[in-house]
């Protein structure tokens, strides 16, 4: 169930701003892949992602998910394409509807029509999924910013979609809220749930295996991690980033350590400095 | 030594049910020039603590002295301290509130009652430090700025209120890397110029290993330690208790630790890295 964007390009309505926010993207997000999309504030990534469900529609270009196009008037086509690709934001407090953990993860499902079992069922899968259980019955505001994003998931979850876009829903969170919800999201990808990460952080980006780099409302990389952190120029010039271990490798090339040229993570650096003397 | 804080302890909501401590005991000393990182985890009670140091949270026990200003006075000179310590929030892009972005910056400084022309001459220096230019941004509004420009108006709003300590509550939350790189050097630049001390709440460890020369762990409500980002990301036992992470550069140390090479003096910034794996290889 392949999202597919030809030649597609947004503009935001006069009266809001003059903004072109995406520009002539034809773009496909294969079934079961992990992508990343980065690219500075204001490159277009958050729009693109509201493009995947039909939460905007473009002005010009079309997006299909399963073959069916997102513009739409027909409410039924809509719901049934934002129940397959279901979105994160990034403040995990203005996405809880719910007082109970148990009743916000049952909102999507009890929207659609699913029977009353049923949604018990979902709710079980969605909060194991998630590794949140325990917190059924609880209520969500005294939650961690990091356990929070992981009941939004659950809330997607809950209407067993087919691709999950997080929309930078680990920024706002510390270190260990940012592994949480890095490790749900690897573990559905690994089930077979299509995972698209718009992130910052290069060292998520290093864990996808795809990554599209955006600038100026345009497409300006696409490729595997390790062929997008190699070119060092494209690097500069989109405002990305080396992750840590990356940029210290170069340094240390630089410094006359006879390093490949290659991308390495932590670890492999570890070992190649080690084995250098 | 310019702040002093001792035996801090904050409860919200005494007295009720619902009382929850947020500090407890806390003590710290600050000296003119420090560039301290406050880390821990969210919820340890980072916030809390930083908002005593302007008194947008008035004492409730413990002492806590400012450049001489002593917070458990009966009637502490607030005008004054607000003077001395600039305070930089959370997304502070969302309490930009005027019409144009001078009168935004103008803000501050106005409430310190200075004359006209010091304000006029402050808030284009500030519009300046935090690189805008003056003449295109002043009559616009600060809304239809990016984001990253608005959060450098609002830094502007706290630096033309020329502070002699700046606190930031993660000023480099939620920016791309560009973003993050501009507002950090834009803090150092502050720091040699016009605020010497500056203290930054950051979940961000290479950026504490980075740039600190001292580290404050919270955890709890209470310090669990301070000292040099050397002594706080090697000491495993701490980092371990508190939940914390440690900068890439120690991570790829302890992996090297790990295969038996020693580095000299246990690196912390990228370039002690580099420079200590060099020495050992020489060696």
């Amino acid at each position: 169930m392949p999202i597919r964007f030809d030649n597609v390009t947004y503009a935001y309505p006069a009266e809001e701003s003059d903004l072109v926010a995406v520009r002539e993207v034809s773009l496909t997000i294969e079934d079961g892949s992990f992508v990343c999309i980065c690219g500075e504030n204001g490159s277009g990534k958050s729009t693109l992602a509201k493009l995947m469900n039909g939460l905007l529609q473009p002005t010009v270009g079309v997006v299909t998910v399963d073959g069916k196009t997102t513009a739409t008037e027909e409410e039924k086509e809509l719901f049934a394409i934002r129940q397959k690709v279901g979105m994160v934001f990034q403040n995990p407090d203005n996405q809880m509807v719910a007082s109970i953990i148990e009743d916000e993860i049952a909102f999507g499902p009890e929207n659609l029509g699913v029977p009353r079992e049923e949604i018990g069922e979902r709710i079980t899968y969605a909060l194991e999924a998630v590794g949140m259980s325990e917190h059924r019955k609880h209520t969500p505001y005294k939650l961690s910013g990091g356990q929070k994003q992981r009941i939004a998931i659950a809330a997607v979850l809950a209407m067993r979609p087919e691709v999950l876009v997080l929309d930078e829903s680990t920024a706002m969170l510390d270190p260990r809220g940012r592994a949480e919800v890095l490790k749900v999201a690897e573990d559905l990808h690994r089930q077979g749930i299509t995972v698209v990460l718009i992130t910052h952080f290069m060292e998520e980006a290093a864990r996808a295996d795809r990554v599209v780099v955006m600038k100026d409302g345009r497409v300006v990389m696409d490729g595997a991690p390790e062929e997008i952190f190699r070119d060092r120029e494209a690097i500069a010039k989109y405002d990305l980033e080396l992750p840590v271990a990356d940029a210290l490798a170069a340094s240390l090339v630089e410094a006359g350590l006879p390093l490949e040229d290659k991308i390495y993570g932590e670890s492999a650096l570890a070992e190649a400095i080690c084995r250098s003397k | 030594m310019s702040i002093e804080i001792k035996d801090l302890s904050y409860v919200y909501s005494p007295g009720t049910p619902y009382a929850c401590t947020a500090l407890d005991k806390v003590s710290l000393t600050v000296d003119e020039g420090d560039f301290v990182g406050i880390i821990g985890k969210t919820g340890s009670g980072k916030s809390t603590f930083i908002q005593h140091l302007n008194a947008l949270i008035r004492l409730q026990s413990g002492s806590l002295k400012v450049f001489g200003i002593d917070l458990s006075a009966k009637k502490p000179d607030l005008k004054k301290l607000r003077g001395t310590v600039g305070m930089v929030m959370q997304y502070p892009e969302y309490q930009l509130f005027d019409e144009t972005v001078e009168k935004d910056v103008s803000y501050g400084p106005k409430n310190l009652g200075l004359s006209e022309e010091e304000i006029k001459g402050r808030v284009r220096e500030a519009i300046g430090l935090v690189g805008l230019d003056y003449d295109e941004v002043k009559d616009r509004s600060p809304f239809e700025l990016s984001g990253g420009q608005k959060r450098r108006v609002a830094i502007a709003g706290v630096i033309a209120m020329k502070p002699r300590v700046l606190v930031l509550d993660e000023p480099t939350a939620g920016l791309d890397p560009r973003g993050k790189r501009e507002i950090l050097s834009l803090v150092h630049k502050l720091k040699e110029t016009s605020s010497p001390t500056v203290l930054i709440i950051s979940h961000d460890m290479d950026a504490v290993a980075e740039h600190c020369n001292k580290v404050a762990l919270f955890s709890k409500g209470k310090i669990a330690s301070v000292g040099s980002p050397r002594e706080i990301f090697y000491d495993d036992a701490l980092l371990n208790e508190t939940e914390m992470d440690r900068p890439a550069v120690v991570r790829i140390v302890k992996e090297m630790e790990q295969r038996g090479v020693i580095l000299p003096e246990r690196p912390v910034t990228r370039a002690e890295f580099v420079a200590a794996v060099k020495r050992w290889r020489d060696a």
